[in-house]
């Protein structure tokens, strides 16, 4: 077992939800409450990554951080080194691939807040941040559960992102999934099937903790 | 219809609430339009000191009035004021964000915080105070509206009558200068209904402010209003004392509301300026009544609401009375309502009789029995 790939792919599904819930926030909210004529048009880039096969969003993301674009350039300038095939590019790539699975349980669910909600807050005083805070977090607490854990479990998943943007580094790019399909190509069947097997259980135990947050009526065991 | 102005008239004659300040300058103003699809809102009055009861069927646009003085939605144009506090003014850029209007809202649906215990829906308006001073309000409103024993429990947990005083006690607490109900006591019983508009009306008198209360229910009128004001497809149709209002109605709408079972198109035939009367003859047949004289002419077309409660029926032909209206007629058909008997009488017109049920049953009426029917002059109200 490749505990390096392990403990990496897990350093990157953490970072890429955390930056998701910090980002993907704001921009949730802006989708939910803006009232832009052109919205519908933002709302479709924060979906594509759904549709777009990886390899496709893979290319653009390494065209956009390779020397020649000018980000890629900048960030040569800056640190020294290039940006394409690093954790930091395979962080930026993974952001992109999990947006909409985070930015879309975060709308849905502040959608879901009765508007009335909103209007008593602000007839009390309530500034809109307050309001946010107050009404709106708390009761969309499934949403935001849900969608920081699909923005791990699907982070843990990728492939078609990782290969094209990270390349296959052991210890700097190689996740888990590059590692089982390394293990195939090497007919190392059992090694990729001992891999494979923790990343299911990992991503069931994720989902199944989603699902139990979920629920309507939440006992405290679920066996009670 | 009524011009703006005309409202504007009546209005220093109104009284001051009984307990309370009156001071002039907390008074509430309206001016304002607004265009939807199916109609415009279109009001000009003030509130004084006290409960105004708005009132009107629904989709008259009382609700959207209520969140245009709220903040939650902007008119086109015109000016909301409280005294000399400017909400709103189209024409000189103003639209005060609702978190600084001050204006206490209790919705139709209440809109408690369902995440939050009665404590702290009540707080929840009260974040700039000091912790004790906030503690110490909460306390006191709690008390006065009867739930402090409440106090630990989310909404979902207490009853429909209770969530509505948690509902007026976060909106009283932060001491608006200006109070807006929506219908925020339909769906109760009438005991618990009551004891709660016995409370308001305890608040209101030692605070005093400005509160606009939206009702279809004629009972919550007379046990609440010191002034109704009628609204209509967006207009203003009529305003005053509920007594006036729903005793003397010249529109329709207000009559349907006021309970006139009976609405009849009628053309003015004779007056009798002597006697104070005129003779009408009701729209598509012979009927003719006698009825209070009002500014008409032979050939006018008017309206005439007669209660059901108003009209007397007889088996066999009456003498000796003092009404002046004598109409025979059929029965057509017999129904009861809860305690009370609905006779459907044809005379020309369909007319509706309401009678108690010992009646119904000493005079053994059956649909197809020949009766007459008996109507005071000022059981007709006529109306424009």
């Amino acid at each position: 077992m490749d505990w390096q790939a392990f403990a990496l792919t897990m350093e990157l599904a953490t970072l890429v939800t955390i930056v998701l819930t910090v980002a993907g926030l704001p921009v949730a909210y802006w989708i939910t409450y803006s009232r832009w004529r052109w919205k519908f048009l933002a709302e479709a880039v924060v979906a594509l990554p759904i549709v777009l096969p990886p390899t496709v969003l893979g290319f653009y993301v390494l065209l956009a951080l390779g020397p020649r674009s000018p980000l890629g350039r900048a960030w040569q300038i800056l640190t020294g080194h290039t940006l394409a095939f690093t954790f930091t590019a395979l962080a930026i790539g993974s952001v992109l691939y999990s947006l909409p699975f985070a930015v879309q349980p975060f709308a849905a669910s502040f959608a879901a807040v009765d508007a009335r909600l909103l209007a008593a807050s602000a007839t009390l005083g309530a500034s809109r941040p307050r309001t946010f805070f107050r009404i709106v977090m708390p009761l969309s607490v499934s949403g935001l559960v849900t969608g920081m854990a699909l923005s791990f479990a699907h982070t843990l998943g990728e492939f078609g992102v990782v290969l094209m943007v990270g390349g296959n580094i052991p210890g700097v790019t190689r996740t888990v999934s590059i590692d089982i399909y390394d293990k195939v190509q090497a007919l190392d069947y059992a090694g990729a099937n001992a891999t494979a097997l923790v990343l299911l259980a990992i991503c069931f135990v994720v989902l199944s903790l989603v699902y139990a947050t979920n629920r309507k009526v939440w006992t405290a065991w679920p066996w009670k | 219809m009524q011009t703006p102005a005309k409202i504007k008239d009546s209005e220093p004659d109104e009284p001051a609430p009984k307990t309370g300040s009156s001071d002039p300058r907390s008074r509430l103003s309206i001016q304002l339009r607004k265009r939807f699809a199916e109609f415009g809102l279109q009001t000009d009055f003030s509130a004084p000191l006290g409960i105004t009861i708005l009132f009107g069927p629904s989709g008259a646009g009382k609700t959207t009035l209520l969140e245009c003085i709220a903040g939650l939605t902007a008119p086109d144009e015109g000016r909301i004021a409280i005294g000399q506090k400017i909400l709103f003014d189209s024409s000189a850029g103003i639209n005060l964000a609702t978190q600084l209007r001050r204006v206490g809202y209790v919705f139709q649906d209440l809109a408690l915080f369902p995440h939050l215990s009665a404590e702290q829906n009540v707080q929840y308006g009260l974040a700039s105070l000091a912790a004790d001073v906030r503690r110490q309000k909460c306390e006191a409103i709690l008390e006065s509206f009867r739930i402090a024993h409440l106090r630990a429990r989310t909404p979902r947990e207490i009853s429909g009558g209770e969530r509505q005083r948690v509902a007026l006690a976060r909106a009283l607490v932060t001491d608006p200068c200006l109070l807006l109900l929506d219908e925020p006591l339909s769906g109760l019983d009438a005991v618990t209904k009551s004891k709660i508009i016995d409370d308001l009306r305890e608040w209101n008198g030692a605070h005093g402010i400005p509160v606009l209360y939206v009702t279809h229910s004629r009972e919550e009128v007379s046990a609440l209003g010191e002034r109704v004001v009628v609204l209509e497809a967006g207009h203003i149709i009529a305003q005053g004392t509920p007594h006036e209002v729903m005793t003397a109605p010249r529109q329709e709408t207000v009559a349907q509301l006021a309970g006139f079972e009976n609405i009849f198109d009628a053309t003015v035939i004779a007056t009798h300026e002597d006697r104070g009367t005129m003779t009408c003859r009701l729209a598509n047949s012979e009927v003719e009544v006698e009825t209070p004289l009002v500014r008409a002419v032979p050939g006018t077309q008017l309206g005439v609401g007669i209660r059901a409660g108003d009209v007397l029926l007889a088996t066999i032909e009456p003498q000796g009375l003092s009404a002046r209206n004598l109409i025979p007629g059929r029965l057509l058909s017999l129904s009861q309502r809860d305690v009370v008997v609905v006779a459907k009488v044809d005379c020309g017109v369909e007319v509706e009789v309401h009678l108690t049920l010992a009646a119904r049953d000493s005079l053994a009426l059956s649909p197809g029995k020949k009766i007459w029917l008996v109507l005071k002059t000022h059981s007709c109200h006529l109306m424009a």
